[in-house]
């Protein structure tokens, strides 16, 4: 049993609460992998990446220092803008137009003696392997998915079975209103964000039946407006979201409408959220997402109790939306993930659907959420989006049968989207119907 | 810090078997690697591809015509060849046509740093091409595969630029007959 002690840091008094915490055992502990003594060296040397300086960034970033991490990289390539001010407590007026990395970098050394955090003013893609290979953490406050999927993949595909430190375990936050999820990838070894693409679904679309018929929610009226009063009337060429005089228009047309089924609720700035697919971003929300993932880096760095991610539970949800609702589970890895799994997942597929309709069926799959989709077989280059030759050359494919194309069940089909640079995916086709 | 071994041990243990899937027809991790490269080229009006088989996109032909610089109004061409371990290994690109340059030789072998020891798995086709492309703009004396053009280029750049348009013309220099390359 390890004794209660707390092995106090090198400025004991400043640490005091946090040593009682990281360096002495608890109930939960793995002994077997604790050692209290060593814990305050260990995280003095970490290095450890904050990928985003925007609402959870700030949180994350004030967090970990209070943490006691104390060599911190920050990477945004966005610039502060004045809507940014009333949650991204790190930046001021006068920071308007600067660098979000370099200003939360700033900011939280002032603060926080003794930490040193380097800021990177650009794109996660403007990084190589080598830039990522040098942290021992990554955590991460994004709002893009296509982001998190970005550097989900480039984790995962840095590991090398012989080396233990090419292992580098991923927290991610992320928040939508009142919701929000931290969860922890360790690559390979448990399901990564591409396992978890699924719940990240689209927001489901209205039916456009009940926009055209009976509308039962004020967004349901602006959605009218929006897609079917718009194209009747065409009051300007084309809609512009950023144009009050349109967004104006629209909410007129969505509050009509509202009062004829006595819907009460269209406001303009619903209008507006709903056109531009807004949802309000909580400042409380963020920083409960933002403790949960910085108390994951202190468990993960110091093993001061079990951290989310192995062997069982690796995914925290929250939801603030009637009252405060945390679930945690475990979410399988999957064996056909195109990043994590090797093997090719399966696809339902009619053999006489012409190649286009395969096309068109990969876009809308809630699992791939694919734009510009290439696809070839093992011998057989079916459908390429560029290069211009080679589209020219595979176009003809497009109006030809699965089964005229010579595909067959059981046969592999590999995906590629420039949208996801690093990320590819492997179909098993299984035919629905016999042909 | 997390114990990454034991965890690997763990999960090796709760695994089965789940390798004997078939023997079917497998797209290979080159393919997709090249089919991602290919959808992201910016070849501009400058650059053009030609696939003469196009089931196999490991094998292709890239036309550039340099709109600036002294290689300015030819036609040049080049076979890429992508080995199976891409992007592990560089791809293999050679000029198909006798071009007088200080870094491509009489056979067609190119000089270019990411092409060999400065290749990276994390480099992409767009990488090459834009070397490519490059190497006609900017010939380089310093690192020559045509010593004899790089000498040129080093003492006398109106020799050399004199020189490009005999060999692009198809004409002689230096003993050595060049093909015609000028549009
Ligand atoms: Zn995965």
């Amino acid at each position: 049993m390890a004794s209660a002690q707390a092995y106090p840091s090198s400025e004991p008094e400043r640490w005091k609460y946090l040593d009682r915490i990281r360096t002495r055992a608890g109930p939960f502990t793995n002994d077997g992998i604790f050692d209290g003594s060593m814990v305050a060296g260990q995280m003095d040397k970490m290095k450890i990446l904050v990928i985003g300086a925007g609402g959870l960034g700030c949180e994350i970033l004030k967090n970990l220092a209070l943490s006691g991490f104390k060599d911190i990289h920050v990477i945004d390539m966005d610039t502060i803008d004045i809507s940014n001010l009333n949650r991204q407590f790190l930046f001021r007026q006068a920071d308007v137009g600067s660098s979000k990395a370099e200003v939360a970098a700033r900011f939280v050394e002032q603060r926080v003696r003794g930490v040193r955090i380097t800021p990177h003013n650009c794109r996660i893609q403007d990084k190589d392997e080598d830039f990522y290979m040098g942290f021992q953490l990554v955590v991460c406050g994004l709002d893009s998915i296509e982001a998190r999927r970005w550097i989900n993949a480039t984790l995962v595909n840095m590991v090398d079975d012989a080396v233990e430190d090419s292992y580098t375990p991923l927290i991610d936050g992320g928040t939508e209103g009142f919701k929000g999820q931290a969860r922890v990838v360790i690559p390979t070894i448990t399901s990564c964000l591409e396992c978890q693409l699924d719940m990240h679904a689209p927001r489901a679309a209205v039916p456009l039946c009940t926009l055209a018929t009976i509308p039962r929610q004020p967004e349901h009226c602006v959605e009218w407006a929006h897609v079917i009063a718009w194209d009747q009337e065409k009051p300007f060429p084309e809609l512009d979201k950023d144009d009050p005089a349109h967004i104006g228009w629209l909410y007129q047309k969505a509050l009509a409408r509202a009062h004829e089924f006595r819907i009460s609720g269209v406001t303009y700035a619903l209008t507006q959220g709903v056109v531009k697919n807004i949802i309000p971003a909580i400042a409380a929300t963020n920083s409960v997402i933002a403790a949960a993932c910085c108390n994951e880096a202190l468990k993960i760095s110091s093993s001061c109790a079990p951290a989310l991610g192995y062997p069982d539970d690796n995914y925290m949800m929250y939801s603030g939306n009637d009252a405060i609702y945390t679930y945690t589970f475990k979410h399988e890895q999957k064996d056909d993930c195109p990043v994590c799994g090797n093997l090719a997942r399966e696809l339902d597929v009619d053999p006489a659907w012409t190649l286009g309709e395969l096309v068109e069926s990969l876009a809308a799959r809630p699992a791939a959420q694919l734009r510009k989709p290439s696809v070839r077989a093992a011998g057989k280059t079916l459908y390429m989006q560029s290069p211009a030759s080679l589209e020219a050359q595979t176009r003809p494919n497009l109006e030809r049968t699965l089964s005229d194309l010579g595909l067959r069940e059981g046969d592999e089909i590999g995906v590629t989207d420039p949208a996801f640079a690093t990320v590819s995916f492997k179909f098993k086709l299984k035919f629905t119907k016999k042909s | 810090m997390l114990k990454i071994w034991s965890m690997k041990k763990d999960q090796q243990k709760a695994d089965n078997e789940n390798t004997a899937a078939g023997k079917k027809k497998k797209v290979t991790a080159a393919q997709l690697r090249v089919q991602r490269d290919l959808s992201e080229l910016s070849l501009g009006d400058t650059m053009r591809t030609e696939f003469p088989d196009p089931d196999d996109i490991l094998s292709f032909i890239l036309f550039i015509e340099p709109d600036e610089g002294m290689y300015r109004g030819s036609r040049f061409s080049f076979t890429f060849n992508i080995p199976p371990h891409f992007p592990h290994e560089p791809p293999k690109v050679q000029c198909r046509e006798k071009i007088y340059h200080p870094n491509i030789d009489l056979e067609g072998k190119v000089c270019l740093n990411i092409l060999r020891e400065d290749w990276k798995p994390v480099l992409n086709l767009n990488a090459v091409i834009v070397g490519l492309q490059f190497l006609f703009l900017e010939p380089n004396a310093s690192d020559p595969l045509n010593k004899e053009a790089a000498e040129d280029l080093r003492t006398n750049r109106e020799v050399f630029k004199r020189n490009v348009r005999a060999a692009m013309s198809g004409g002689r220099v230096g003993g050595v007959t060049f093909d015609k390359t000028i549009k």
